[in-house]
């Protein structure tokens, strides 16, 4: 064996060039785009304004609540209670004290569901759309032909990535506590760490493993992306409690609820929710499972995603080699 | 005139093409409209689980949104067809040079390139309406004498759409690879500021000023008045008659469309200047 067949199978070697290229192709990412800064404006200040208008939607269904239990009227002096009349001063107060708390809790759920749309758009947009962007401007040669392992590569795209969104998402997360005044109760700090980063570790796996399917596509993989935003954002509960799709009567909404559950930001936002706003929230009616339960389905997948980007990414690579779709751009 | 009715029709069939030729016809209809069908459904479950929770249902407030969240989805088409045309051709398809050194008005390149958009908007718009209208009760009572004002404003208020884009195409010049962000953050400006899911009362004094300080808030207004005049949710914009605001979309899609021009021509001056007309920006 030659010196230099000794070195590149030396595990210490590989690992350093693997770190190697994890740091290389985070760093324009993290650095590269900072010297375009208008990049904080349009990806991280503006998009905050979809954010805004789903807030302010239940301040204005809360509102109109509040104005349905304080206006008196011949037939209901004390307000109207949900479906009935308030019977004194005592339930009105009651009522309009629920109704506070209510929309305060919905308000904090759109603004969780704000900072993970940032990483959910990264995800779809900078991972999974990569290579095949990659392969339109003619980098993907350049990177299959380096000695790094492929995964490696999508690390690096993802380190960068979240670094690069935690932007967008501080930036949701700091304007819906100063600008909306939401309150969150964290009781348990050190979970909701867990549970947040095991979430982001799920969500960039599942990335991962489009990444390597996208390979095959041409525009498909633009438009797929395209439309895993809205219907994602729906079937996931990003703007919402996914209980209340699940508890949906006909069972339709149980069914995409389930649909919605492989993506790992339903559970992430389940759990992120419960941490925040208390399991009492909305009556404590409308969780899926308790936080530890949803941990450990994040935790598993997570390991599964991972693994399955690892395998198709080995085999779509010689899938597309084959077919010689590797290298071939606007088709 | 003969040559941009040319450019405008020939853009207008290479941005059906690059729309629609990616997969079969009726996939292409399935993918049009689950979007803004999926977009509908997250506000109709936002208004359930508020209703549930509450114990509390409030079909007027939920119509109001319905309507303008379906009408938003020109918006967010038209808006996106139009700036994004510069970044896909600059960035992706790297074809901007060979398009803008033709003997073309580039200006009218783009318009012709969003028509699609317009016309998938449309059809998604149709669709979504017709599907509150059937499953979800949303109240939907437009009468024949006001379909001639109804079609009137729609076509002012998509020339001002059509305006804003140019001009966000002429700043795009200038930027990074942004289609992303702008795609969501400028017709959130408008969902926010427009009245297009609430009363613009909801808003604070300065928010307020915002909304009737753009056209679009006219426009949402008169068409949720004319296609669903029974709501009876209090817009704050009671006190323009129809009139009043059809006046107020003409003067401003001139004013737009004079505003594009400006904008477009200067964003197009300092991009040749600077050398960035056909950069590439990828990270």
């Amino acid at each position: 064996m030659s010196a230099s067949t000794a070195r590149r199978t030396d595990l210490r070697y590989r690992i350093g060039l693997n770190l190697h290229a994890v740091v290389g192709r985070s760093y324009p990412r993290i650095i590269g785009a900072n010297r375009e800064p208008s990049w904080i404006f349009f990806e991280a200040l503006l998009p905050l304004l979809g954010i805004a208008a789903y807030v302010f939607v239940y301040q204005a269904f809360g509102s109109r609540a509040l104005d349905a239990i304080m206006t008196s009227t011949a037939s209901a002096p004390w307000g109207i209670c949900g479906d009935h009349a308030c019977l004194d001063a005592a339930e009105q107060a009651l009522e309009r004290a629920k109704a506070l708390a209510n929309t305060n809790a919905l308000i904090a759920s759109v603004v969780l569901g704000g900072t993970m749309v940032a990483f959910w758009l990264n995800v779809l947009w900078s991972m999974a759309s990569q290579l095949y962007w990659e392969k339109e401007i003619g980098n993907l040669q350049l990177y299959m032909m380096a000695p790094m392992n492929r995964m490696a590569l999508l690390g690096g795209m993802a380190v960068g990535g979240m670094v690069m969104t935690s932007m967008r998402a501080v930036s949701t997360l700091v304007a819906g506590i100063l600008v909306f005044g939401v309150v969150f109760q964290v009781a348990d700090p050190l979970l909701l760490l867990a549970v947040f980063f095991t979430a982001l570790v799920a969500l960039y796996g599942l990335g991962m493993m489009f990444a390597s399917l996208y390979l095959l596509w041409g525009r498909e993989a633009w438009n797929l992306s395209a439309l895993m935003e809205e219907p994602i954002f729906f079937s996931s509960g990003f703007y919402f409690p996914i209980g209340g799709l699940y508890n949906m009567p006909g069972g339709w909404g149980r069914a995409v609820a389930i649909i919605g559950a492989f993506v790992p930001a339903t559970f992430g936002l389940d759990a992120l929710r419960q941490l925040t706003l208390g399991r009492t929230a909305f009556g404590g009616t409308i969780w899926i499972f308790d936080v530890q339960t949803e941990l450990y389905i994040l935790l598993l997948m997570a390991v599964v995603f991972l693994i399955l980007a690892r395998y198709s990414l080995a085999y779509l690579e010689t899938l597309a080699k084959r077919e010689g779709k590797l290298t071939s751009r606007h088709q | 005139m003969n040559t941009f009715w040319r450019t405008f029709k020939v853009a207008a069939w290479l941005g059906w093409e690059m729309d629609s030729n990616w997969t079969e016809p009726w996939l292409f209809m399935v993918y049009s409209v689950v979007k803004p069908i999926a977009g509908a459904f997250i506000l109709v479950l936002m208004y359930t689980v508020f209703a549930v929770i509450g114990n509390r249902q409030d079909p007027a407030a939920f119509s109001y949104m319905y309507v303008g969240n379906s009408f938003f989805i020109f918006v967010g088409s038209v808006l996106f067809g139009t700036f994004q045309v510069i970044q896909s051709d600059r960035e992706w398809y790297q074809t901007i040079r060979y398009v803008y050194i033709s003997p073309i008005s580039y200006y009218v390149y783009i318009v012709g390139r969003a028509v699609s958009k317009v016309g998938v908007a449309a059809f998604a718009v149709a669709i979504t309406l017709v599907f509150g209208v059937a499953f979800l009760g949303v109240e939907v009572h437009m009468t024949l004498d006001a379909v001639p004002l109804f079609v009137a404003s729609m076509i002012l208020g998509l020339a001002v759409l059509l305006a804003i884009g140019i001009c966000l195409g002429g700043v795009s010049f200038l930027t990074a690879k942004h289609s992303h962000g702008l795609a969501e953050g400028i017709p959130g400006i408008f969902y926010v500021f427009c009245g297009v899911l609430f009363p613009l009362s909801i808003l604070p004094p300065w928010g307020q000023a915002i909304g009737q300080a753009i056209p679009l808030t006219y426009w949402f207004d008169i068409t949720r008045r004319l296609i669903a005049p029974t709501i009876g949710v209090d817009t704050t914009l009671a006190g323009y008659s129809h009139f009043t605001i059809m006046l107020l979309l003409v003067v401003s899609s001139v004013a737009f469309f004079g505003l594009s021009i400006l904008i477009f021509k200067t964003g197009e001056y300092f991009a040749r200047k600077a050398g960035k007309i056909d950069m590439t920006t990828s990270y």
